[in-house]
């Protein structure tokens, strides 16, 4: 039976709403918008570094943009896109009707606008926003640091908070909602990734709010954590931060290795190829990701002993990143392939991540990271994992679209911006690592004459990219208003609860747990 | 709510909360692993008092050196008195550093030791510093900063230089109670 | 919109074969390549890939960055072609159908061991430059290198020499007003000069916040911490100029602090060591003569050239700075109020600020004509003059303020 005559339309509906269908929503438009944001700083950056010399930006202006497109990409964009594939897929992939939690639910998306506005209101204020990298080292963010981070610290706050919130409801979700038949070793891949996503979540961000306290008590109740004068330590804080950090780039790449992993099979007509290696394989990087972090820090000092034992289980990784990147390719060997749009975003996404994978192994190397670390050899190596995940989401977005609206996306234009967007992350990042290699060093404004034609290169390469991204909101909200309408199940290959549901997913579905798990 | 759902929800906050805590436990857990383990070239604060069995290696000669680091355009002169020493493990020394506020009102400075290389830290033994307290110095003072220290024996054979550095901060805003106009441990110049 | 379809098929069925496009790109980046680099041999001596470098250390990381970087190419490769190979081959358009497996532990064991063996052999020679990186033999020398917001300075601990080293590039080249000399931005006015041949150790820290040394010819980086002294070593092999800059976000002018190394023969080292402790200019110490006191012109053109070279970068050619961080000094309190604070401040900095305690860097009579110069500039003349405020500030009023 519908309920629909009972829930609120317009404004009150989206403001209360704790439906897991809305809520998806609601996380994916912030984070488009948020995408748009933080976008437009680097495109204001980028041309920036059209220039060795000045061109339009102060350097003090230019340290503040580069803080807020790091914390928005990350906080604002993928996370909380990852937040809305979860809220909108893992229901019906377990055969829930909701999430387990759903009025936390709904706290928790709020949490987001709310947070980054306190962020953006430090533009308005006194003196400098946050311009000390969005990895905010101490002294320099603590005694050095302008008024406006504590507004910082506490939109951080929220933001943690609106993560561990999320994570919670997940997890529990995950935990205890899934349909009779549905053993752990039969969930879907995607619910897994987002599984151990979660419990990472819980581990880590309670950890960066026990480092941005510090921070603020060292600002404002002269403690010294991080000050030596007092006894205390900036180290420490490099410590806390990336035992925060680096667990959170596999928060980050877990939801994206997820959606490969549907996305693949279903164009391939074919299963994921080795199922329980892939789950097994995730909980190892998810583990091991925890005892890596000081592998941001090779030239603070440390000792060789602490160098060594972080090269040698950074390396580590590279073996189960590996096998799941080979379980990919083996899914579509021998298989039955075609290229529709998230096909081709799922395929640029292995294209893109391996390049990203090997350049990590390179900087893990501590003797090669002498030469590497903050240079813009590191800034390509990480944007090509980050932009393999951006990939990724757009690749849910037009693989889950048919069954979010009922409508089905325009194809030609979406193969446009696939081309137009892998093309152009290539030419901004890859010329990156020749003049981090060559000598630049990252987060400057202006450079030595001798990386010009590489910046100017990587610069044209912003631009395509951020206009392409329009080409894809086009496509967007053209399929939501006047797109075809589509079938339950757009894609032939494509197997799993969700695809045994109507297109568009009705308001309230799998109110009774469903019997066939529509598997392989 | 189901048992089992609230049984979930408990178990996981419980490891958001305890997450919280370690957190703060990694503050001293830090300092615990770095003396315990004798990295970060951090030297203890406190007095150690030589002990009576110590033998004096007359067959190791130790280059050990002094540097010292006025920080954030503090009013102060700061200089190690003499730039080198060269000492047998298990003999004590006596080096002095120079001290004078310049900035023209009274304030209170701590002098942060850092040794190079930094795991030399664990046997390098001051037994009397003035880098054990804070110090209170009026405008236009003087002082003479002296420091007693040994080094172990145990020093691996490997080590034939140290260099012992000292930063002086300003710690108007961490004053300690205890050590409130705190004038000990210097010798002061007239 | 009927022809925007028709486009959108045809470049759809063209553009959706890999081969294509990547032919494609090869022509838009050559297009953009063949615009000859302008500025190719300037600063840095390397274009595409890491410096070899003039220290044995140097050629050691780059022989494992190569080793690295070819593993990576392999892999890469090996992958990209399998994934080429299954869209030509396994292309439903072309009839193929799904016939493979979903499991094969054999397969899973072989691509799980073989990447662990490669990260081995890997791993061993990482070790091994490691540990030579973290030599600890007897050096020659040794040098504090200690870094400031936004300059460095070196101190020759064993020679008794101290000065700092700040960007030389001037003002009007990085705003875009001049054409850039080669070396923009990789230029300073007292360089780091070492002999070659021997061992020099560097003890590095800071004075305020965390900054990085890093001179990629020299294969040296570590990061300079307030409080802490970290120690590192380089001994060049080659006579020659190696430039580097701060690698670790410092603030408003992180990328504004570069750093020079001049290595000289051992003799032409001790020549210039001997001048040092001699001549002033840029050196902790006063200049051991006394200097005759300049006219008021004198001192405002002295004063001008120092403004531009020290305080322009953060207050500003024309005087405004960038409040609240850089206060403006046109109209400022301090600059049209009396002598008295406006020289305290200039000699003995602001404590907790980027505001240098400049007695440690100018003499009394380049202290003298900048503070002159910058009661003049900007109308400050006027405001001065109408509230009976000292316009001039001689070299002995400096001494006598700094005690």
């Amino acid at each position: 039976m519908s309920h629909d005559h009972h829930h609120p339309t317009g404004f009150k509906r989206w403001l209360y709403t704790t439906n897991h269908k809305d809520i998806g929503t609601m996380y994916l438009v912030f984070a488009l918008i948020m995408f748009f944001v933080a976008g437009g700083m680097s495109l204001i950056f980028r041309i920036e570094l059209f220039r060795p010399e000045h061109v339009f930006i102060q350097p003090e202006f230019y340290n503040q943009l580069i803080t807020m497109h790091g914390i928005i990409m990350i906080f604002g964009v993928v996370m909380p896109a990852a937040a809305g594939l979860a809220n909108w897929m893992i229901p019906p992939m377990i055969g829930a009707p909701d999430m387990a939690l759903p009025r936390l639910n709904n706290w928790s998306f709020w949490l987001l606008p709310f947070a980054f506005l306190i962020s953006l209101s430090t533009i308005l204020m006194d003196g400098p926003t946050p311009n000390f990298g969005w990895t905010f080292y101490a002294p320099l963010s603590t005694t050095y640091g302008p008024k406006s981070t504590d507004f910082f610290i506490f939109s951080i706050h929220m933001l943690g908070l609106s993560s561990i919130l999320a994570a919670l409801n997940i997890a529990v979700t995950i935990i205890n909602l899934r349909a009779p038949k549905m053993t752990w070793m039969k969930m879907p891949i995607f619910v897994w990734s987002w599984f151990i996503t979660a419990l990472i979540l819980l581990a880590i961000m309670p950890v960066l709010a026990g480092g941005v306290t510090m921070m603020l008590m060292d600002r404002n109740f002269h403690t010294s954590f991080f000050e030596a004068a007092g006894g205390g330590d900036p180290i420490l804080f490099q410590h806390i931060f990336w035992f925060f950090g680096h667990p959170e780039v596999y928060v980050l790449v877990l939801p994206a290795f997820g959606v490969i992993s549907h996305v693949i099979p279903a164009f391939s007509r074919k299963k994921l190829f080795g199922y329980h290696m892939m789950v097994y394989a995730t909980i190892v990087i998810a583990f091991l990701g925890f005892l890596v972090w000081m592998h941001h820090m090779f030239m603070t000092g440390a000792p060789i002993e602490s160098q060594l034992f972080f090269m040698y289980s950074t390396m580590i990784i590279a073996v189960p990143t590996g096998v799941k990147v080979f379980n990919w390719v083996a899914t579509m060997h021998k298989g039955s392939l075609t290229f529709e749009t998230p096909m081709l975003f799922a395929l640029g996404f292995l294209f893109v991540f391996t390049i990203g994978g090997v350049t990590g192994i390179m900087c893990a190397l501590v003797p090669a990271d002498y030469q590497y670390r903050g240079s813009y050899f590191v800034v390509a190596h990480f944007h090509y994992p980050l932009l393999a995940t951006v990939m990724a989401i757009m690749a849910a977005i037009y693989f889950w679209l048919p069954k979010w609206c009922g409508n089905m996306y325009c194809e030609s234009l979406g193969r446009w911006h696939f081309w137009l967007t892998l093309i152009s992350v290539n030419l901004t990042f890859f010329p990156q690592h020749f003049i981090g290699l060559a000598g630049m060093p990252r987060r400057v404004p202006d450079y030595p004459l001798q990386f010009t034609d590489f910046n100017q290169i990587s610069t044209i390469g912003a631009i395509v990219m951020g206009l392409a991204q329009l080409l894809f909101l086009y496509n967007i909200i053209k399929t939501v208003k006047r797109g075809k309408p589509a079938v339950e199940r757009p894609w032939d290959g494509a197997k799993g609860l969700e695809w045994t549901l109507p297109s568009p997913m009705p308001y309230h579905s799998f109110e009774t747990p469903p019997d066939d798990l529509d598997e392989h | 709510m189901s048992t089992k759902k609230k049984r979930s929800i408990l178990y996981l906050l419980g490891g958001v909360l305890f997450m919280f805590g370690f957190a703060y436990m990694l503050v001293p857990l830090y300092t615990l692993v770095c003396k315990q383990l004798g990295i970060n070239g951090r030297t203890t604060n406190t007095p150690t008092v030589l002990p009576s069995s110590i033998k004096v290696d007359p067959t190791r000669s130790i280059d050990v050196s002094f540097t010292a680091t006025v920080h954030g355009n503090l009013g102060f002169i700061f200089k190690p008195l003499i730039h080198h020493v060269t000492v047998h493990p298990g003999e004590v020394k006596l080096v002095y550093y120079y001290a004078q506020n310049k900035s023209g009102k009274p304030l209170t400075v701590q002098a942060i030791p850092s040794i190079t290389p930094d795991y030399t830290a664990k046997y390098f033994k001051k037994t009397q510093c003035f880098c054990f307290t804070q110090q209170y110095f009026f405008a236009g003072e003087k002082a003479d900063m002296p420091v007693y220290f040994y080094i172990d024996p145990k020093l691996p054979k490997k080590t034939q230089a140290i260099t012992l550095s000292y930063t002086l901060f300003d710690v108007s805003e961490h004053l300690k109670k205890s050590q409130a106009h705190y004038r000990r441990g210097r010798i002061d110049i007239q | 919109m009927l022809g925007f379809a028709r486009v959108g098929r045809f470049v759809a069925r063209t553009l959706t074969f890999p081969v294509r496009s990547v032919k494609k790109l090869l022509g838009i980046v050559a297009l953009v390549l063949f615009q000859l680099p302008v500025y190719a041999h300037s600063g840095f001596s390397s274009y595409w890939n890491m410096p070899r470098g003039v220290t044995s250390i140097s050629h050691a990381i780059y022989h494992i960055h190569m080793v690295a970087l070819w593993a990576g190419v392999v892999i890469c490769v090996f992958v990209f072609s399998w994934m080429l190979f299954i869209f030509i081959r396994y292309r439903r358009s072309k009839g193929a159908v799904p016939s493979g497996v979903s499991e094969h532990l054999g397969v899973e064991i072989v691509w799980t061991i073989i990447p662990f063996v490669l990260l081995v052999v890997m791993a061993i020679p990482a070790t091994r430059i490691l540990f030579e990186i973290h030599d600890e033999a007897k050096p020659a020398m040794t040098i504090k290198v200690t870094g400031y917001q936004w300059k460095w300075s070196y101190e020759y601990l064993d020679q008794g020499v101290r000065f700092y080293s700040q960007i030389a590039t001037p003002q009007a080249e990085i705003n875009n007003q001049r054409v850039p000399s080669p070396n923009f931005l990789l230029e300073v006015d007292h360089p780091l000069v070492l002999p070659v041949g021997q061992k020099i150790r560097l003890l590095i820290t800071s004075n305020d916040v965390i900054h990085d040394w890093w001179v990629p010819d020299l294969g040296v980086k570590q990061d300079a911490i307030p409080g802490y002294v970290n120690e590192t070593w380089t001994k060049i092999d080659k006579v020659g100029t190696y430039r580097g800059e701060c690698a670790e976000l410092c603030g408003t002018y992180h990328g504004f602090m570069p750093i020079v190394v001049k290595a000289v023969s051992p003799a032409e080292f001790q020549q210039w060591l001997a001048k040092q402790k001699v001549v002033g200019g840029g050196k902790v110490g006063k200049s051991s003569k006394p200097s005759a006191p300049l006219s008021e012109n004198a001192l405002l053109t002295l004063g001008k050239k120092i403004y531009e070279k020290d305080c322009a970068v953060c207050h500003q050619t024309n005087g405004k700075g960038l409040p609240p961080t850089f206060p403006a000094l046109k109209g400022s309190p301090i600059a049209t109020g009396p002598v008295g604070p406006h020289l305290a401040i200039v000699i003995k900095g602001k404590k907790g600020t980027a505001m240098q305690a400049f007695s440690e860097q100018l003499q009394p009579q380049e202290l003298a004509a900048v503070v002159t110069y910058q009661r003049h500039a900007w109308g400050n003349e006027a405001i001065n003059k109408a509230k009976g405020h000292a316009l001039v500030v001689h070299a002995s009023d400096v001494t006598a303020a700094e005690g």
